[in-house]
Order: structure tokens, then C-alpha cells, then sequence
């Protein structure tokens, strides 16, 4: 407002013309920028596509498969898989996608970590290094069934003696290769963000390397790096394509009533294996059933989601 | 004690600072376990070529160049039509970067350049869900909605198993990855640039089209060729949405089933242990999966060459 008045004093010394009538009631008038408007309205309708694609698809999931899960109960968590719509429950697949995430923790977060540690604390601008950046990176981008391959080829041919061939460590091997790149990614970007004050302050008090690294660095970044993990696992959760070549069981073939241990030696399966075998059934009840088993997976999903974004919101330090 | 020494001789030598020889050895080992952890990543990369390879050329000596040709991709009967898997590839990520190109591009403008911050806090954890969605969650999305409601609506000859739902499908889910790489470069874009285009006059609607975004044109070109190199890798929507039975006749028609490069792979994957088949259809996979790992990674290349650009400039 204040602007305005300023410019119409300044305008007064003009002779009144046409054109500075045209002028101020451009500047003055209010006129409805039809354009601009449907410019943000188009916009906006993208993201509300976004939503609402995410809207249909939870409420469709729930239209088929809460009744079945209503009907079950828990025993469809504690049921084996089966020929019979009205007896196959997902147990397997529970186990066998704990087992898949167990091995992924235990040999990707060190790797990933550690190779985000080298990179952003160690590394100098060196051509080695940046091959070892732009390499990560064409990781991030192979397709998940290549990795497939190569677990097949590595892990469940050529490391048999060590995997026992087509097993869940073979699975959990390659999917950890898989989210891999991903983790290295996500823990750079932690480490990045913590301010270089902070290793100098070190530095200055005679800290080694390593020293600084341990007691401030990685305690500043931990926070970044666990929520980077945890989306990592929930990646690995729902990643389906590598595991069809190293071995999960589709279709009616089933690891039997196997536990835990049962699984870990023997056939396995996980969770977004049966969801897939299911959907190419054409029996109908299966469609419930495959719903019912997406909303156990999504309900995970979604739960370990919304927690590594609180998290993120509460421990994420502004320097 | 080094404060007496220092005050007594007053000599220090570049011993004195090079700290005792335990730490340092403790440091050198400490630096070399990171080294190799970042070296393993090239390893990865060294065994994907290698247990590609060696069956990829088999296969190409196992074979008659002419099967490569053949008017489908029936590999149990020994044709290997891999033009039948380039066309389904290419249809299902074309129609996909239909639908991702102005979902993902419209949603990156408006949480970069509109968005109120509260807005953005409601929208953003939208986008991460969505992109959190697993690809066979999102195929028995595609195949009992996008493609019995959507497609067969529309479109009154389209089978139920086609590979224009399952582009759908695959487009929606690339979006998240194409809106949140463009919205990071439009982002990055310095609000001096802004500031300046509104100093000259120009409306929000100008400044954003025609200033933002060719500023940040490489982070979106960039967004653009990782959501097709994301949408042709991409398998199990494709697999359970257009029809994946392994084999399918040469089809240049969205509304047919299908097949592409990675559900004829799983399909061979799945297959592999049921039926035998000859030498040839095993060592297929591999090649399959050698055009493929060479496709994305020549645009991911790409992609981070533009990527690249953008943060040089400013």
C-alpha cells in the first residue's frame, strides 16, 4: 500500500495523458490474472492426482481385502500357504521377509555406512574417488532383476558352498546388494549435512581422523543415517523382482509348516513374493486374499514410514 | 610433561607431531576397512558384468543370429524375437513418461514455486508414500483398477491383461522419483534469479516457466531420463499387469498383452526349474538382462552428466 501512494506522488508531476492512465491503472487495478490462476489450479490438480491415485489404491486394497481379514483374524498371519483360498495365510512369507531383512541389516548398513564414511570424510578429489561416486550412482540406477542375476550367478551359484545354493541367504544377499547403493546415498547426504566446524573443533584439540569421525561426526549424523536405514529396509521389504531368480517359492510350492530356522536352510518365500503369486491367480477369492496380504504388507510399510519421518522431524539439528 | 620439554629445549621436531606410532598404524587400518567398503561398490559393479556376460555370449553362440529376428519372443520354442521385447519395453515406458512427465513436472513446479510451507508439509509426505509403494502392490492396483476401470473404459477392445494400463501403472509410479529430482534442481535455482524476474515485472506464472524452469532444465532433463530408465527397468507391474506368460507375438498395440525386456526375464527366472526347455532358453535370461543393464546404464550416464551440469553452474 505504502508503495503505491509513493509512486502516485511521484506520478503527479506528469502531464495527465492517455498513457499514464493506461500506466497507473495497470499498476493500481486489481485484475484477475485468469492465466496465472489456472496455471496454479493445473498445478495443483497434479499433485491432487497424486493423492488421489494413492487414495483409490489404499481404498480398493481395503474393499477386498478387510473382509478377509475380519473373517480370519490372526490366523491368517499364523497360516501356511495353500491351494485353498479359505486356509492360505502369509505366514511363510513373514518369516522369510524378517529373514531377507535381518540379512540386509547385518551386511549392507556396515558396507553402506562405511563406504559413505570413506567418501565423504576421507576421500580427496581424486579421479579413483570419483569413479567411486559416479559408480554408486549407476548402482542406484541398475534395474532390481539384473541384481537378480548376479545372485543367482554369485551368491547362489558360486558362493554355494557357503549360501547352500537357492536359499534365503542367497535372497538376502541380493537385496542387500540391491539397496546397497541406496544406503550409501541416504548416509553421504547425513554425513554432508553435518557442518565442518565441528570436525575442525576436533582436529583442533588433536583428534585423529578416525577420532573425530567416532566421537562427533557419526553421533551428529546418526539421526540422518537411521532414517536413511530404516527407508532402506522398508525399500528391501517390498522388492519382489531380484528374488524371483534367487529362489523365492511361487505359485503352490510351499517351505511347508517351516519356523524361523526351518526357513533360513531350507525353501523360502517372503511376503511381496506371495502377494505376487497370488495376484496371477484368477480365482477371485484370491484377489481378496491378495489384498488382505498387501494391507499386512503396507500396514508394516506405512508404520516404519511414518515413524523414520518423525524421527527425522525430531532429531534432525538445524546448524 | 611436552609443555616442560618445549620450555627446556624449545625444539620441536615434526615427530613431536606426528602423534605415537600405535595410533597412527590404528588410523591407517581404520582408513583402509572405509576404503574397501567404498571399493566394494566397484566390485558389485564388476560382478553384475561378469555373471552377465559369460551366459550372454553363450547364448549368442548357442544360437542362429536369425532367431534374434523372429516375429516373437516364444524362447521355448526357439525363437527369440528380441524386437517383441524392445517394442513392449518401449510402450510401456513411452505411455509411462505420459503419465509420470506431467504429474511428476506439475507436482515439482508447484511444491517448488507455489507451495506455502504448510502445504508443502501435507503434500511432500504424499509424494513419499507413494514413491514407497512397492511395484506388486502397485500391479494389483494396475490389474484389478487401472486396467478393468480405466483402460477397458476408455478403450472397448483392450484385453484385460494390456500394456497400457500396465504404462499407467508404471507411470504413476515413477512420479514421486521425477518430482522429487526436478523439484531438488528448481529448488537450487538461486532466489537472486527470482527476485530479478519479479523486479522486471514479471508474474509468478512467467517467472516460474520462464525463468525457474530453464534454469534448472538440466535437473529436469536429468529427473526426466532416470524415470525412463526407472519406468524400462521396472518389472513386476509389468509382469502382473500385462500378461506375462513368457511368450507373446510381436505387438505394437498398447491395448494387446505383452511382454518386456524384464518380465520375459522373470518369466524365464520363474520357468527355469518346471520346464526344461533347451540350453538356449536359459541362457537367454542373460542376455536379456545384458541389453537391459546396458540400456540404463548408457541413460543413468546420461542423467548424472546433466545432474552434473546443474551443480556446476551455480
Amino acid at each position: 500500500m505504502a508503495r503505491r501512494s509513493g509512486l502516485g506522488a511521484g506520478v503527479v508531476a506528469i502531464p495527465d495523458s492517455t498513457a499514464t492512465h493506461v500506466v497507473r491503472a495497470a499498476l493500481r487495478g486489481k485484475r484477475f490474472r485468469v492465466g496465472d490462476y489456472v496455471l496454479q489450479g493445473l498445478l495443483l490438480l497434479t499433485l491432487l492426482i497424486a493423492l488421489g491415485v494413492l487414495v483409490v489404491l489404499l481404498g480398493s486394497v481395503a474393499v477386498h481385502g478387510v473382509p478377509v481379514l475380519k473373517q480370519r483374524g490372526t490366523t491368517f498371519l499364523t497360516t501356511t500357504n495353500s491351494t485353498f483360498p479359505f486356509l492360505a495365510g502369509v505366514k511363510q512369507g513373514i518369516i522369510g521377509s524378517l529373514e531377507l531383512l535381518v540379512i540386509v541389516l547385518i551386511f549392507a548398513v556396515p558396507l553402506g555406512v562405511g563406504a559413505a564414511v570413506y567418501l565423504e570424510e576421507y576421500a580427496k578429489d581424486t579421479r579413483l574417488n570419483r569413479l567411486l561416486v559416479t559408480n554408486v550412482r549407476n548402482l542406484a540406477g541398475v534395474p532390481s532383476i539384473v541384481y537378480g542375476i548376479l545372485g543367482l550367478i554369485i551368491f547362489a551359484e558360486f558362493l554355494k558352498p557357503l549360501t547352500g545354493g537357492l536359499t534365503v541367504i542367497s535372497g538376502g544377499l541380493t537385496l542387500a546388494v540391491v539397496v546397497l547403493p541406496i544406503l550409501i546415498i541416504t548416509s553421504s547426504e547425513a554425513l554432508r549435512a553435518v557442518p565442518n566446524s565441528i570436525r575442525e573443533a576436533g582436529f583442533g584439540v588433536g583428534a585423529t581422523r578416525w577420532e573425530v569421525i567416532r566421537s562427533h561426526v557419526l553421533p551428529s549424523a546418526a539421526p540422518g543415517i537411521f532414517t536413511g536405514t530404516i527407508l532402506t529396509l522398508a525399500r528391501a521389504l517390498g522388492e519382489t523382482a531380484p528374488l524371483l531368480l534367487v529362489g523365492a517359492l511361487l505359485g503352490f510350492f510351499s517351505p511347508g509348516n517351516l519356523g524361523f530356522w526351518g526357513q533360513l536352510r531350507g525353501p523360502y518365500t517372503s511376503l511381496p513374493t506371495l502377494i505376487f503369486s497370488w495376484s496371477t491367480q484368477p480365482n477371485p477369492e484370491f484377489r481378496n486374499l491378495t489384498a488382505a496380504a498387501i494391507i499386512v504388507l503396507m500396514a508394516v510399510l506405512l508404520t516404519v514410514n511414518a515413524a523414520a519421518i518423525v524421527l527425522r522431524n525430531r532429531y534432525e539439528r538445524k546448524w | 610433561m611436552a609443555q616442560v620439554e618445549l620450555s627446556t629445549s624449545a625444539r620441536l621436531t615434526a615427530a613431536d607431531l606426528a602423534g605415537n606410532a600405535h595410533r597412527r598404524r590404528k588410523e591407517r587400518a581404520i582408513r583402509v576397512a572405509f576404503l574397501s567398503a567404498a571399493g566394494f561398490s566397484i566390485l558389485v559393479s564388476g560382478l553384475i558384468v561378469l555373471s552377465l556376460a559369460g551366459k550372454a555370449v553363450q547364448f549368442l553362440t548357442l544360437i542362429h543370429p536369425s532367431q534374434l529376428l523372429a516375429g516373437g519372443w516364444f524362447p521355448r520354442q526357439e525363437s527369440f524375437g528380441m524386437a517383441t521385447l524392445v517394442a513392449g519395453t518401449l510402450i510401456v515406458s513411452l505411455i509411462a513418461m505420459v503419465v509420470g512427465t506431467p504429474l511428476g513436472l506439475g507436482a515439482a513446479i508447484y511444491l517448488s514455486e507455489y507451495a506455502r510451507p504448510r502445504v508443502r508439509r501435507i503434500f511432500k509426505p504424499i509424494l513419499e508414500t507413494l514413491a514407497g509403494i512397492p511395484s506388486v502392490v502397485m500391479g494389483f492396483f494396475t490389474l484389478n483398477i487401472i486396467s478393468p476401470r480405466l483402460v477397458q473404459f476408455l478403450f472397448s477392445g483392450a484385453y484385460l491383461f494390456n500394456l497400457m494400463a500396465a504404462g499407467i501403472g508404471v507411470g504413476i509410479l515413477i512420479t514421486p522419483l521425477i518430482a522429487s529430482v526436478a523439484e531438488d534442481s528448481m529448488f537450487a535455482v538461486p532466489g537472486t534469479l527470482r527476485e530479478a524476474a519479479y523486479g522486471l515485472g514479471a508474474k509468478k506464472r512467467v517467472t516460474s516457466l520462464r525463468v525457474v524452469f530453464p534454469a534448472a532444465i538440466s535437473g529436469i532433463v536429468a529427473a526426466l531420463i532416470l524415470g525412463i530408465s526407472r519406468a524400462i527397468g521396472e518389472t513386476m507391474v509389468v509382469a502382473i499387469a500385462a500378461g506375462a506368460t513368457g511368450n507373446s507375438l510381436f505387438t505394437m498395440n498398447p491395448l494387446n498383452y505383452g511382454q518386456t525386456m524384464t518380465t520375459a526375464m522373470s518369466s524365464l527366472a520363474i520357468g527355469s526349474d518346471a520346464v526344461g526347455g533347451g540350453k538356449a532358453v536359459f541362457a537367454s535370461l542373460f542376455f536379456v538382462g545384458l541389453v537391459l543393464f546396458a540400456l540404463t546404464l548408457l541413460l543413468n550416464v546420461g542423467a548424472n552428466r546433466f545432474v552434473r551440469r546443474v551443480r556446476r553452474r551455480y
